[in-house]
C-alpha cells in the first residue's frame, strides 16, 4: 500500500515538474524543473520495480553502511571538483584572460566563485558530514540507522540539492548573499532534505542501546539543528513567480546584512566547526586507539562553543552602517570564543597522550593531528581579526581569504582526508589502505600547499590594506586602486601554485581510495558489518 | 555534581536537542531583533527612493553576474576610504536593497558611490574589455551584455514582489513600469520617469538603439550613491 502512495506522489511530482519546465521563465528554472522531473521519474521506476515483490528482510542487527559508502565516495569526488574549481578561479585572478570570452560570461569569476565555495563547503564538507554522522551515530549508539531507506533519501536528496545549486550558479541564478546563493526552489528542497536528516539522526539516537549519548553526537546534533535554523531564517524569500528562479529577500539593508552574517559566520561555526568537531571526537580516538582526553572539558567546551559562536557574526560588519553596539558585541564574543575553540583543540591533541610515537609511523594520524593544529591556528587568527583595529586593516582584503583557507584546507580538509583513509578499508572490508606512502605524499603536498596559500594571502592582504590607507605628507592618497591590484600579482601566482599542490594531493587520495576498493586484500578476521549488539 | 546533572542531558536525546537549540537562539535574537526598531537603522533620509525599473533590472544583472564577490558597496568612515570613495555609507542608503550588496571583499574598488564618476562611454569600454581602460585590472570582460536585448516582460512582477516586502512602489509606478523602462534608456525620452523617480538619469546609456543589459547595468552604476545630497545632510550624533 505504502508503495502505491509513494508511486502516486513521485508520479505527481514528475508531472508537475514537467509542466513547470514548460512555463519556465529562465534557464536556471528550466534546468531545475527538468532535474526534479528526472529525479522523481528515476525514483518512480526504482520503487515500481520492487512494488508487489516479496520484501527482503531488513538485517536489523547490522549497521546500514550503504549510505556511508555512497557519502564517502561523494566526499572524495566533490572534494576534487571543488579544489579544481578553486585552483582555476585562483588563476583567473592572476590571469584575467582565463575568463574565457567564448563562454559568454558563464565561466566568469563571479559565477564560478559561488560554485567553488559551495562545492567545497556544501558538497565536499556536506557529504563528509553525512558520511561521518551516518557512521558515528550507528557505532556509538549500537543501532542501525532509523527510518528504513530514509538515509538513502537524505543522501540522494542532498546530491540533487548540490546539482541544482551548481547548475543554478552557472546559469546566473543567485540570490546574491554569500554562501546562501541558491534561490527559493533549491532552498525549499534543502529544507525538506535537512528535516529528514534531523529525523534520521534523532530517530537513531532514540533507539540507541548505549545509555549515554557519545560526545561526537552532541556536536553533530547541534550542527544539524542549528543549520536548519540558520538556513530557514536567512533564506526568507518571496518568489517573483512560481515559474521563475528569482526570489526577493524579505529583509533589506542593515537587517539583511546582520542576518546574512549571523548565518554566514555560523555556517563556519556549525557546518564547518561543530560538525567537524563531531568527526574529530570519533575518528581521532579511534585512529590513536586512546580515549578522549577529558570528559569535563568536552562538556564545558561544547556548551560554551555553541552558545558563543552564534554571537560572532557582526564582526564581519565593523565600521559599516550596522550600529556600533552590535559589532562590538560580535567582537567581544569572538574573542571569548577563542577559549572554547582551544578547549576543543586541546581535547583533540591531548587524546594522543601516550600515543605520540604513532605520529612517526601513521600518516593518517599525522593528518588528523595537523588538522587540529590548523584548527587551533585559525581559531586564534579569527578572534584576532575580529578586533576592530585589526579588522579595519584586514577587512575587504586577501587576508580574510587566507584565513578561511587555513581553516578550510587545513582543518576541514585534513580531518576529512583522515576520516576517508580510516573509513575506506573498514567500509569495503579491506585489511589496509592500498598505499601508505601515497598518504604521505598527499600529506606533504597538502601541507605545503596550505602554507603557500596562507602565507601568500597574508602578504598580499596586509600589503593591500596598507597600500590603500597610505597617505603622503600633503595628505593625499599615495596609491590608486589599480596600483594595489598590480602589486598583488606575484602573490596570486604563488596562491595558485599552492592550490595546484593541494589539488594534486586530492587526486592522489582519490586514486589511493579507488585502488583500496579495487585491489585491497579482503579482511577475514572481522566483518565490516558488525552486529549492533 | 554539575557533571552528574549533565548525565541527565547525555541520556536524553530530546533534552539535548531542546537545550542546544535554546542555547543557539539567544545570540541571534539579541543582535538581530533590535535592528527593526532602533532609530538609526530605520531612519529615512531625504533623497532615497526605490530603484527605477531600468535601474532595478541593472541591479539584477549585477547580482546575476556575482559582482558582489569582488566589489563592496559599503564605505567605512575612515580617512582613506572617504578620500578614495566619498562620504561613508548610511544605513538608509541600502534600505531598499533586497538583498543588500555591501560585499565582503574588494578585489575591485568599492562601488557605493561610483555613480557619475565615469562617463557612459567609459563604462561601455570597461565592461567590454576592462584591461583596455585599466591595464592592471583583473576583471572579466562582460562584452556579451551589449548583445543581450532586455525586455521588461517580468519587471512588473519583480517590482510587485519588492512592494510586498516593503519597497514603496506606488500603483502608478507599477502601471507605468514597462513604459518607464524603455523611456529611461532613450535620449530625450518621456520625462515622466524622472518625475516618478527623482534624480533618475535618462539617456541611451550604451549608444545602441535597443535596450540591452548593458544599458540597464550602466543605469544602475550611474545612480549608485547619488541619491542623498551630502551638502545638506547632517549625520545623527549617535552614529
Amino acid at each position: 500500500m505504502l508503495d502505491y502512495v509513494k508511486l502516486l506522489i513521485l508520479g505527481l511530482v514528475a508531472v508537475c515538474a514537467a509542466i513547470a519546465a514548460n512555463y519556465a521563465r529562465d534557464a536556471a528554472y528550466l534546468v531545475h524543473a527538468l532535474l526534479i522531473m528526472s529525479a522523481a521519474a528515476i525514483t518512480f521506476f526504482y520503487v515500481l520495480r520492487s512494488t508487489g515483490e516479496p520484501k527482503r528482510p531488513v538485517p536489523v542487527n547490522q549497521y546500514m553502511d550503504g549510505p556511508v559508502r555512497a557519502a564517502a565516495i561523494a566526499t572524495a569526488f566533490w572534494g576534487v571538483v571543488g579544489f579544481a574549481a578553486g585552483t582555476f578561479i585562483a588563476f583567473q585572478l592572476a590571469f584575467p584572460a582565463l575568463n574565457f570570452h567564448w563562454a559568454d560570461g558563464y565561466l566568469n569569476f563571479g559565477r564560478l566563485r559561488p560554485l567553488h565555495t559551495s562545492a567545497v563547503i556544501f558538497a565536499f564538507g556536506g557529504n563528509a558530514l553525512l558520511a561521518a554522522s551516518f557512521y558515528i551515530v550507528q557505532r556509538t549508539s549500537a543501532a542501525r540507522l532509523w527510518g528504513g531507506n530514509l538515509a538513502w533519501f537524505v543522501f540522494w536528496g542532498y546530491q540533487l540539492f548540490i546539482l541544482m545549486a551548481a547548475t543554478g550558479y552557472l546559469l546566473g541564478s543567485t540570490q546574491g548573499q554569500e554562501y546562501a546563493e541558491p534561490e527559493w526552489l533549491t532552498d525549499l528542497w534543502l529544507t525538506i532534505v535537512w528535516v529528514a536528516f534531523l529525523a534520521l539522526f534523532m530517530g537513531t539516537l532514540m533507539k540507541r542501546k548505549e545509555p549515554h549519548i557519545y560526545v561526537a553526537n552532541w556536536f553533530l546534533l547541534s550542527f544539524i539543528v542549528t543549520v536548519a535554523m540558520l538556513h530557514v531564517v536567512n533564506n526568507l524569500q518571496i518568489p517573483v513567480s512560481i515559474f521563475g528562479s528569482r526570489s526577493v529577500t524579505v529583509m533589506s539593508g542593515v537587517q539583511n546584512a546582520m542576518t546574512q552574517w549571523w548565518y554566514g559566520h555560523n555556517a563556519v561555526g556549525f557546518f564547518l566547526t561543530a560538525g567537524f568537531l563531531g568527526m574529530m571526537y570519533y575518528f581521532i580516538p579511534k585512529q590513536a586507539e586512546r580515549p578522549v582526553y577529558s570528559y569535563k572539558l568536552s562538556i564545558i567546551h561544547f556548551w560554551a562553543l555553541i552558545f558563543l559562536y552564534i554571537w560572532a557574526g557582526p564582526h564581519h560588519l565593523h565600521y559599516t552602517a550596522l550600529p556600533d553596539w552590535a559589532s562590538t558585541l560580535g567582537m567581544v564574543f569572538s574573542i571569548v570564543l577563542w577559549m572554547p575553540s582551544w578547549g576543543g583543540m586541546i581535547n583533540g591533541l591531548m587524546t594522543l597522550s601516550g600515543a605520540w610515537d604513532k605520529l612517526r609511523t601513521d600518516p593518517i594520524l599525522r593528518m588528523m593531528v595537523t588538522s587540529v593544529a590548523f584548527y587551533g591556528m585559525s581559531t586564534f587568527e579569527g578572534p584576532m581579526m575580529s578586533i576592530r583595529a585589526v579588522n579595519s586593516l584586514s577587512h575587504y582584503t586577501d587576508w580574510t581569504i587566507g584565513h578561511v583557507h587555513s581553516g578550510a584546507l587545513g582543518w576541514n580538509g585534513m580531518i576529512t582526508f583522515g576520516m576517508l583513509y580510516y573509513l575506506f578499508p573498514k567500509l569495503w572490508n579491506k585489511q589496509r589502505l592500498y598505499s601508505l606512502s601515497a598518504v604521505s605524499w598527499h600529506y606533504w603536498l597538502a601541507t605545503i600547499g596550505i602554507v603557500l596559500y596562507a602565507s601568500s594571502m597574508w602578504v598580499s592582504g596586509i600589503m593591500e590594506g596598507l597600500m590603500w590607507r597610505e597617505v603622503d605628507a600633503q595628505g593625499f592618497l599615495v596609491n590608486s586602486f589599480a596600483d594595489t591590484v598590480a602589486a598583488k600579482f606575484p602573490m596570486y601566482v604563488v596562491r595558485g601554485l599552492g592550490g595546484v599542490m593541494y589539488l594534486t594531493g586530492g587526486l592522489i587520495m582519490a586514486w589511493n581510495l579507488y585502488m583500496t576498493v579495487r585491489k585491497g586484500t579482503v579482511r577475514r578476521d572481522m566483518p565490516a558489518a558488525a552486529p549492533a549488539e | 555534581m554539575a557533571l552528574e546533572s549533565h548525565q541527565k542531558i547525555e541520556r536524553n536525546a530530546t533534552l539535548l536537542l531542546t537545550l542546544s537549540f535554546l542555547v543557539v537562539t539567544v545570540g541571534g535574537i539579541v543582535e538581530i531583533a533590535p535592528l527593526f526598531y532602533l532609530e538609526n537603522t530605520i531612519e529615512d533620509v531625504d533623497g532615497m527612493r526605490p530603484y527605477s525599473p531600468l535601474e532595478l533590472a541593472g541591479r539584477e544583472v549585477f547580482i546575476r553576474e556575482g559582482c558582489y564577490n569582488c566589489h563592496s558597496q559599503m564605505i567605512r568612515p575612515m580617512r582613506d576610504e572617504v578620500e578614495r570613495y566619498g562620504h561613508y555609507s548610511l544605513a538608509a542608503e541600502s534600505q531598499y536593497d533586497h538583498p543588500f550588496q555591501w560585499g565582503s571583499k574588494r578585489t575591485g574598488p568599492d562601488l557605493a558611490r561610483v555613480g557619475g564618476r565615469y562617463s557612459d562611454a567609459w563604462h561601455v569600454d570597461h565592461f567590454t574589455d576592462p584591461q583596455s581602460v585599466v591595464p592592471e585590472s583583473v576583471m572579466p570582460a562582460y562584452a556579451f551584455l551589449a548583445d543581450n536585448i532586455l525586455r521588461p516582460t517580468y519587471i512588473v512582477d519583480l517590482m510587485r514582489t519588492h512592494r510586498l516586502v516593503g519597497v514603496p512602489y506606488t500603483d502608478e509606478m507599477l502601471e507605468m513600469a514597462r513604459e518607464d523602462f524603455i523611456q529611461q534608456a532613450t535620449d530625450f525620452g518621456d520625462p515622466g520617469v524622472v518625475d516618478r523617480y527623482p534624480g533618475a538619469q535618462q539617456r541611451d546609456f550604451d549608444g545602441q538603439p535597443e535596450v540591452t543589459e548593458m544599458d540597464a547595468l550602466i543605469a544602475y552604476m550611474q545612480m549608485l550613491g547619488t541619491l542623498v545630497d551630502f551638502s545638506t545632510f547632517t549625520p545623527d550624533e549617535s552614529r
